[in-house]
């Protein structure tokens, strides 16, 4: 029975599959040092970052695409993708009323009407359609207090000090294949700024959304929070439906100076492909945090229900002393997704402590493994982690896995690692329903209490959205 | 109120009830006692639809309605309770959380006003008192560290909060202490009243010292054998089972 219930459940259509008509401005398939000149010069670049992005492109161009991960797919034909797409009627928007129509209802569809994001919610929104920031929210409110927060080629303009100053700092053009690819064509993203001892006013968050065919994906975040500030970033994505696969690889960088933290949250939802596996999102992803000063702090929460494939492992390098890294995860793979997700907690400072707490869900097909990587450098004396992966198989046919690597050259170090797999059983929905409680509510329940410790790590408003999520990826017409 | 005809019932091949003939009017508390694998717990998940039973034959009606025709929340919503003798943890789910989604459930089942978080927090406030639950319990996730005890507590508390017609108790004494027993039965006969019957499936005598039955029925191989007043549970208690099971009758 809970097999059945939870086989219609999760046979749940993917909700947000429209797509606008935008007029594009693209550039033709393929990649060469040409296709990027031809990305800085649209972007009206300095010479040093024209010449930043040709560095990483060589070599890139000397890197083997990663094979290491628990995933499967057909090989990524590189030159097939189109490196540069920018909705046409762009120019600088001073109101609401300026954004193209189309694009608003968009947004309006996804739930997020920029308007009533304005005046109910307090949330700034950088909305990022495509590569170019539509639009971009509360500035003036946040200039107030100092606080930066624009897209990306804005800050390369107005503040080209700060991204040379931090610009692949913490994950380098070298870093891995994706991590080079993205900082050889990234087109746009986020930039946030928060300075010494300010406590960022509001929630900043992003919505990205894919919407050019055959369009890859290449944002490029930088967070950096000054000394004693405090910042709490949101970033939430839902995509179209789309038969071709999608690349998207983004790079996220966060520093953290003495005192500081960075709060940062994810909700993915990018089209998953449909039930049979056709379609669907590539989401190849370097995120990445440095606690750079003492007492500093970075907290990653990520709810990942969408894309055909993840790859994604939101890091910590705890560099300060008494620093802290976090890591909350839920990933959900339906159908025939396939997650592979984890994080990588790198102690170098003295007394730096770590949390991992990792809740994978499988249904369908779906294959979810989580990947973990805690290393104790020498010298860190007094680190501590806290890791715990627990698994939720919702099918006969999905899959969980767990690699987790601790690597600990001080002995001082106090490490504990908890796992746990499984399954939502027919007494659990039995006991439900002779409550009075639907096999849908029953399942949607259970998921969500499964997910609790991730959810209670979320701002108010996404913990909703998130559980809202959760239960329309495994909602269906149950009898 | 519950009119059982000639129900059989099987799990898998193997039939278990063979034909079960049983009425339940309001207000009465009837008992069904009998020795292992005669067929009382299958009896209480077929009425509350479990999964993996096969109604073979016969029927169960609860006022109008016919049980075998709707599934398990709508029997709930109709007012079918089963206590289970192993109730189920549910982690990360509170149980205010759960009795709360549940509640405004069958309510909404029964056409009324679903109740908003104070009213429920008010209700659910009273309603602990009489299972002497402490409020942090309430908070906690769905039977999840609870002790046998508090599990049973706790079904009973969801008894009084959803307010059935008809409760079935599934060996709700098993595994109590004596004290715990005096609660759990306290709870249940303050639910007693002229507009609700009980089905109390037990083993032993002692749970019906504290909650009296109108009627005593003896299951033996699938079939009631013997019924009769309270005073045929102390007869029980003295001669076990054995005089009254058909096979060993027959020897």
């Amino acid at each position: 029975m809970a097999n059945e219930a939870i086989k219609e459940i999760a046979g749940q259509d993917y909700k947000w599959g429209f797509n606008s008509v935008i007029e594009s401005d693209v550039v033709p398939a393929g990649l060469n040092e040409d296709v990027i000149r031809m990305i800085s010069a649209k972007k009206v670049e300095p010479e040093w970052l024209l010449e930043w992005r040709l560095k990483a492109y060589r070599h890139w161009l000397t890197m083997k695409e990663p094979h290491w991960a628990n995933i499967h797919y057909a090989p990524i034909d590189y030159q097939a993708i189109r490196y540069y797409a920018a909705p046409k009627k762009k120019t600088s928007i001073k109101s609401m009323d300026e954004v193209d129509p189309e694009i608003r209802a968009t947004f309006e569809k996804l739930g997020i009407s920029l308007q009533e994001q304005e005046r109910l919610s307090g949330i700034a929104v950088d909305a990022v359609l495509d590569s170019v920031s539509v639009a971009t929210t509360f500035k003036d409110k946040l200039k107030e207090v100092g606080v930066i927060f624009c897209s990306f080629s804005e800050a390369v303009r107005e503040h080209p000090e700060l991204i040379r100053q931090y610009l692949g700092t913490v994950v380098p053009q070298k870093d891995n294949f994706y991590a080079a690819l993205n900082s050889a064509v990234f087109t746009d993203g986020s930039f946030c700024y928060i300075p010494k001892g300010v406590r960022c006013p509001m929630e900043l968050s992003t919505y990205f959304r894919i919407n050019a065919s055959e369009t890859g994906q290449f944002e490029r975040t930088l967070i950096v929070a000054e000394e004693g500030a405090y910042v709490s970033y949101l970033e939430g994505c839902t995509a179209p439906m789309r038969d071709e696969n999608q690349l998207h690889a983004a790079v996220v960088e966060l520093v953290a100076l003495d005192n500081a933290q960075i709060k940062y949250s994810t909700i993915q939802n990018w089209y998953p492909g449909d039930k049979n596996g056709k379609g669907g999102i590539y989401n190849f992803v370097t995120k990445r945090g440095l606690c750079k000063g003492v007492n500093s702090k970075i907290s990653w929460t990520q709810v990942e229900t969408g894309s055909s494939i993840t790859w994604k492992y939101p890091s910590c390098i705890l560099k300060g002393d008494n620093s802290v890294g976090e890591f909350y995860s839920v990933a959900l793979a339906n159908n025939y997704q396939q997650a592979d997700t984890g994080t990588k907690m790198i102690h170098v400072g003295k007394n730096t402590k770590s949390t991992i707490v990792s809740k994978g869900i499988s249904a369908g097909h779906g294959q979810n493994s989580y990947r973990g990587m805690v290393k104790i450098l020498q010298g860190a004396t007094g680190a501590r982690n806290y890791s715990q992966c627990d698994s939720l198989l919702m099918s006969e046919t999905c899959g969980a896995h767990t690699f987790p690597n601790i690597e600990v050259n001080d002995t001082s170090a106090q490490m504990e690692h908890e796992a746990t797999t499984s399954k939502i059983s027919d007494d659990q929905l039995f006991y439900c329903k002779s409550r009075g409680l639907s096999a849908e509510d029953a399942v949607s329940m259970i998921v969500n209490g499964f997910c609790k410790q991730v959810f209670k790590e979320l701002p108010m408003e996404f913990a909703v959205e998130a559980q809202k999520l959760l239960s329309v990826s495994l909602e269906g017409a149950v009898g | 109120m519950l009119e059982i005809k000639n129900l059989q019932a099987s799990v898998g091949d193997k039939p278990i009830l063979k034909g079960i003939t049983l009425s339940i009017k309001k207000g009465e508390v009837h008992a069904i006692m009998g020795p292992n694998g005669s067929g009382k717990s299958t009896l209480a998940n077929v009425l509350a639809g479990r999964e993996g039973y096969t109604v073979t034959g016969g029927e169960a009606h609860l006022d109008s309605k016919n049980l075998f025709d709707l599934t398990p929340e709508q029997r709930a919503g109709e007012g079918v309770f089963l206590a289970f003798q192993y109730p189920v943890e549910i982690p990360g789910v509170t149980n205010n959380y759960f009795m709360k989604s549940a509640l405004n459930a069958v309510r909404k089942y029964r056409g009324q006003p679903e109740l908003d978080a104070m009213d429920f927090l008010k209700l659910i406030k009273e309603k602990a008192k009489t299972v002497e639950m402490p409020e942090p319990m309430l908070s906690r996730f769905v039977n999840d560290g609870f002790s046998g005890g508090e599990k049973k507590r706790n079904e009973i508390l969801q008894m009084a909060v959803l307010e059935p017609k008809l409760c079935i108790l599934d060996e709700t004494d098993s595994g109590l202490d004596i004290d715990a027993l005096q609660i759990v039965s306290k709870g249940i006969n303050a639910l007693r009243s002229p507009e609700r019957g009980f089905i109390v499936v037990t083993h032993y005598q002692r749970l019906l010292n504290y909650v009296k039955p109108d009627y005593v029925h003896v299951l033996s191989g699938g079939r009631i054998v013997k019924s009769g007043g309270k005073e045929l549970a102390l007869e029980l208690e003295q001669k076990g089972y054995s005089w009254l099971e058909p096979a060993k009758a027959a020897v």
